[in-house]
């Protein structure tokens, strides 16, 4: 992990870059964390992959709730030859959950974009396959949100098997 | 809708996106296997396309056993919560428990003390032996080996049963806890181990020696699934797949925790990165295990097996009935659980398959906001279809044999 000031350099780079380019930074616990601005997150992610970070290692998507931004997609970055690990949160609206696919920078994002899509609801715009990856293809709503209910989902048996979701006749 | 149309919607609504366009198009046949099937190691299903025996494209469609573990661990207490974490990598228990529990203390801020850190590293290290063991058998079986599974699960059940002398539990053992193990190791736990430990590397020799002078093995292996590290390294894959390709990625090397530090042990690489490789890497992991195993044992410093921290911790037994304060501890862990401080952890280890990493989201209450595991699994199946492009049906199978993927962990 980059030190407080390594991450405050960090920043400080891309913003010469790009001024609207990283909102804030956050340090907790000896993680860093750049939060960037939506639409310049494949700017962002891209220049730090040409500073060494070369391999996602991860992409979660969280739920902020009740706080906007409500969705936050978050990248683990990870640079394997100085072995150092940033992370990158984009903070992005509920009701026009849109953001850039990395697809194209890292391949590997593929199941995992599409996983926060199926989770949460955030739109990677430009991926090459932006389906529902884990719930069924017909499945609405997006389970991993705060607001949605635990244990909403019917059990199916013989007696109700008419009425239910998942009905195949 | 008839029953029909519904199937026929569904159907169309799969695209084939790499389907190659022109006349030859006619010749693709488009072929379904699993999700039950037992080469599928669990409920995965391979939409592909091929080409007489050729596989033009192949499409894993994952989410049969989706049962929402990290919906679930949003509604119960850290403690609670580890548990289900465990049955996500159903072979991995442990490395799961102390993905979870690193990032925790992570949060909290709380030191491990060595002896629980020892503990833990022998524990995963079995752990990891009887899951190359699990891996070794099934995939044997896949390529018509049928003998190596009744021994390499042989072995399996004498971890098992270390396993359940130290934590009562064969399987998802719930054994490690946040700031340490759940209990220090039994009497006659040691000398079962060192027996354990003396034999695995003269069986792990038999099972070489049962593999790798087999013909029809060498060839299904040999030369197949063949992908450079670049590619390897642009979709996310870690692990003894890395590995195999020749980039000596390990975590427990790389960025130690859990005291892996201490250690002397090697990482295996392969040259080439086909499906032999995979199998010589995790193979000759069986013995580099082995080898940290023996030297935690030795070296098992004295102390504390769990943080002597009572806000996380639960009370030893006796001081119940003694100490008014351990009760209330002990009433208040129990009860509502300990609160994590607001902040967010991303803690990776070293995984049997590749890196494993749990992401926590703490909002200061008592249950976690947000728990996101990184199965190795799941970002290495990506890998599958540039693996077997342009093979042989028949090394589809050895393929996804050799990338072990664990549906438990895919589908979470």
């Amino acid at each position: 992990m980059p030190d407080a000031t390594g991450l405050e350099l960090a920043a400080h780079e891309l913003r010469e870059l790009d001024a609207e380019s990283i909102v804030d930074t956050e340090f907790h616990r000896g993680r860093a964390t750049l939060i960037a601005n939506p639409p310049q997150i494949s700017k962002v992610l891209e220049h730090l992959k040409t500073k060494g970070y070369t391999f996602l290692a991860s992409l979660h998507g969280v739920d902020y709730y009740p706080e906007e931004p409500r969705l936050g997609v978050l990248y683990e970055l990870l640079d394997m030859k100085q072995v150092d690990r940033i992370s990158v949160k984009a903070r992005v609206h509920s009701d026009d959950a849109h953001i850039a696919s990395v697809v194209d920078l890292f391949s590997g994002a593929n199941f995992p974009e599409r996983e926060v899509y199926d989770m949460f609801g955030v739109v990677f715009d430009g991926h090459p396959d932006m389906r529902r990856i884990l719930m069924p293809e017909d499945y609405e709503g997006f389970p991993q949100r705060r607001d949605f209910p635990l244990g909403g989902e019917p059990v199916l048996f013989t007696y109700n098997e008419e009425q239910n979701y998942g009905r195949w006749q | 809708m008839s029953l029909t149309d519904d199937y026929r919607r569904r159907e169309e609504s799969i695209t084939l996106s790499a389907e190659p366009a022109g006349e030859e198009t006619h010749e693709l046949l488009t072929l379904n296997i699993g999700p039950h099937h037992p080469s599928t190691h669990g409920v995965l299903r391979l939409l592909s396309t091929l080409e007489g025996e050729v596989v033009r494209d192949i499409k894993p469609i994952i989410g049969y056993i989706h049962t929402g573990i990290e919906k679930t661990a949003e509604d119960k207490s850290y403690w609670k919560v580890i548990p289900v974490i465990e049955r996500m990598d159903y072979l991995g228990y442990y490395f799961n428990a102390m993905a979870f529990c690193g990032a925790i203390e992570t949060l909290l801020g709380l030191e491990v003390p060595p002896r629980a850190q020892y503990l833990r590293v022998i524990h995963l290290e079995l752990n990891r032996i009887s899951s190359h063991l699990f891996w070794l058998g099934t995939s044997a079986l896949d390529l018509g080996a049928i003998g190596v599974f009744w021994y390499a699960l042989r072995e399996r059940e004498k971890l098992l049963d270390l396993f359940e002398m130290s934590s009562g539990q064969r399987m998802h053992t719930r054994y490690i806890q946040v700031g340490g193990v759940f209990e220090d190791i039994p009497r006659g736990f040691e000398e079962k181990l060192r027996e354990f430990l003396k034999i695995m590397p003269t069986r792990a020799d038999q099972y070489a020696d049962l593999l790798e002078k087999n013909e029809i093995l060498l060839e299904r292996l040999r030369g197949t699934g063949m992908v450079d590290q670049e590619t390897l390294l642009g979709l996310g894959v870690t692990g003894p797949l890395l590995r195999a390709a020749g980039n000596p990625w390990d975590l427990r090397k790389a960025q130690p925790y859990c005291s892996y530090d201490h250690f002397d042990f090697k990482i295996p690489i392969g040259t080439v990165g086909d499906n032999y490789d995979r199998y010589r890497v995790r193979h000759a992991e069986l013995y580099e295990s082995t080898k940290i195993v023996e030297q935690a044992l030795a070296g098992l410093p004295e102390g504390p097996f769990i943080s002597p921290d009572r806000k996380v911790a639960l009370p030893p037994r006796h001081e119940l009935a003694t100490s008014m304060e351990a009760l209330i501890h002990h009433f208040k862990l129990v009860t509502e659980g300990f609160r994590v401080p607001p902040g967010e952890a991303y803690y990776p280890i070293e995984g049997p398959r590749g890196e494993l990493g749990c992401f926590v989201r703490a909002d200061g209450s008592a249950k976690p906001a947000r728990v996101h595991m990184r199965d190795p699994s799941f970002t290495n199946l990506q890998a599958l279809a540039p693996m077997v492009r342009d093979g042989y049906i028949a090394d589809l199978i050895a393929t996804l044999a050799m990338l072990d993927p664990i549906l438990g962990g895919i589908d979470r």
